[in-house]
């Protein structure tokens, strides 16, 4: 949280929690699924159901899917954006248990890939990722953040570690999930500075590793 | 003897030694959202053009070209600042939340308002926005500053502590006087309850940061003639956040209590949700967009 999140986000309105955090909840499918998005199929829980459609929730949801920034102009025109660029994108309303009331749950197609973000908006714009492809993480985009999908191996995160290390960037924060034992696992990764193109070709070309993307910073500060 | 550095210049410094940013980048980026905030207050005078709902999108015009009855020129400028900013927020225009949308209009119509005033410059207002800012980040540290977490007492009780602050730094007062603002600002906004007609930020809130907005001048001004909080900053700020825990959901941004459970709040809510209204309140005629 910096001074830049308290004066700010610049925003399109009406709401900083439904319409900017819902807007940046967008884009981090979009950046995550890495081309353009055909199919949104999105899951609004609580509050973001309730009275997300008069705060322009929908709008601004689809605005990130559409990589625009929460103060985009086109924001408000994001249906017919979307149109325009082959998205379709469905709504329903979903009751994802005991989280925060403004989450969103976003499953994203595009022509090669897919990818399922989870998270909230919890205030001022800022927002808080929980789940990517079904597996829990726990970051705000407010640094630049690898996300790596690998076959769990022993010493993966110790070769990531020091790759990022090589690579001249300092870690900030790190969760690790996998389904099980030898299962599916996630990494995310929070740096003081994004990676180079080619640390991340080098993630992508180990045998374990299935899946690999760099989320920009999204935040102000 | 020298005057004290103002609060902006320890909240800067303090702040980049946090985040690892430059502070000239943060003052150019706050003297740019300053820009864009008086962008806001522009557009918003020129429209009278609806909200999503129709209920808001006319009331800073209308006080802005009303004639001045009271002879109180600040205060209406305050006030149509503040109305300005928080009716374009409500027709999905472009704003500066700070720190909400909700709450947008408090800080441009108390700091754009006192300066355009007095015939201050943009540049003359980064610092005390930086200080602002800094008495936002203090207060979501040890408390909230969304409707929907502490009521508006958070929200708008937020906006306007840190408007208050801004306006004594501004208007060269010393750093215990802009934290005793803040303080008697908060102090005095305690129990508001979020009750948006609808789920709409548009009844009260609209409104709502024009009153907000000459409530953090007030502050400022009791601040600047040496008048003190009372009850100290930190005790106010537990006040504040003990209050929000007590307070019940009804009254905290779900529209299930307060001005959104009036007859009028529910016919309007019955209208935009395309039921037929029910009861005395169905009588609200909206101009709709």
């Amino acid at each position: 949280m910096s001074l830049l999140d308290m004066i700010g986000p610049v925003m399109i309105g009406p709401s900083s929690s439904h319409t900017a955090g819902a807007c940046r909840l967008g884009l981090v499918a979009h950046h995550l699924l890495g081309e353009p998005a055909k199919t949104a199929t999105i899951g609004l829980h609580a509050s973001f159901a309730k009275t997300g459609r008069g705060h322009g929730t929908h709008l601004a949801l689809v605005a990130g899917l559409l990589g625009y920034s929460p103060d985009d102009p086109r924001l408000p025109q994001a249906f017919a954006e979307a149109e325009r660029a082959g998205l379709s994108a469905e709504f329903r309303e979903v009751d994802l248990g005991d989280v925060h009331p403004n989450t969103a749950r976003i499953e994203l197609r595009g022509e090669t890939g897919q990818v399922m973000v989870q998270g909230s908006s919890t205030g001022g714009g800022v927002i808080l990722v929980t789940q990517v492809q079904g597996l829990g993480v726990n970051f705000s985009a407010a640094s630049p953040t690898v996300l790596l999908r690998y076959q769990d191996a022993v010493g993966m995160i110790a070769r990531v570690a020091s790759t990022v290390a090589a690579d001249g960037v300092n870690i900030a924060a790190l969760t690790c999930t996998r389904e099980n034992r030898g299962g599916q696992a996630l990494l995310a990764i929070e740096l003081d500075a994004p990676l180079s193109p080619e640390a991340l070709a080098f993630f992508t070309a180990w045998k374990d590793t299935n899946w690999v993307r760099l989320l920009p910073k999204l935040m102000d500060g | 003897m020298n005057a004290p550095a103002p609060a902006s210049a320890w909240v800067l410094e303090r702040d980049c030694a946090e985040t690892g940013l430059d502070p000239e980048d943060i003052r150019a980026e706050m003297l740019r959202r300053i820009g864009e905030m008086r962008a806001s207050i522009e557009r918003g005078l020129a429209s009278r053009a609806p909200s999503i709902t129709g209920m808001v999108g006319w009331n800073a015009q209308g006080l802005w070209e009303a004639p001045d009855v009271l002879n109180a020129p600040l205060i209406r400028r305050v006030q149509a600042y503040a109305m300005a900013v928080n009716e374009e927020n409500a027709r999905m225009g472009r704003i500066v939340a700070a720190p909400t949308a909700g709450s947008a209009g408090t800080i441009p119509g108390a700091l754009i308002g006192v300066a355009d005033h007095l015939g201050i410059g943009d540049e003359r207002l980064v610092a005390p926005m930086i200080l602002a800012a800094g008495v936002g980040k203090a207060i979501s540290k040890r408390m909230f500053i969304s409707g929907a977490a502490g009521g508006c007492q958070a929200e708008i009780g937020s906006s306007a502590a840190m408007a208050a602050a801004a306006v004594v730094e501004l208007l060269g007062g010393t750093p215990r006087a802009a934290v005793q603002a803040a303080s008697m600002a908060l102090m005095n906004t305690i129990g508001l309850v979020c009750d948006p007609v609808g789920g709409y930020v548009e009844v009260p809130c609209v409104s709502r940061n024009a009153f907000y907005a000459v409530h953090a001048v007030s502050a400022a001004q009791l601040a600047l003639a040496q008048l003190e909080s009372f009850i100290p900053p930190d005790e106010v700020l537990g006040a504040m956040a003990s209050v929000g825990r007590m307070m019940p959901a009804a009254l905290r941004e779900t529209a299930e209590g307060g001005l959104a459970q009036t007859p009028t709040g529910l016919a309007v809510t019955a209208r935009m949700e395309g039921r037929e209204p029910e009861g005395p309140g169905g009588m609200v005629e909206l101009p709709m967009a």
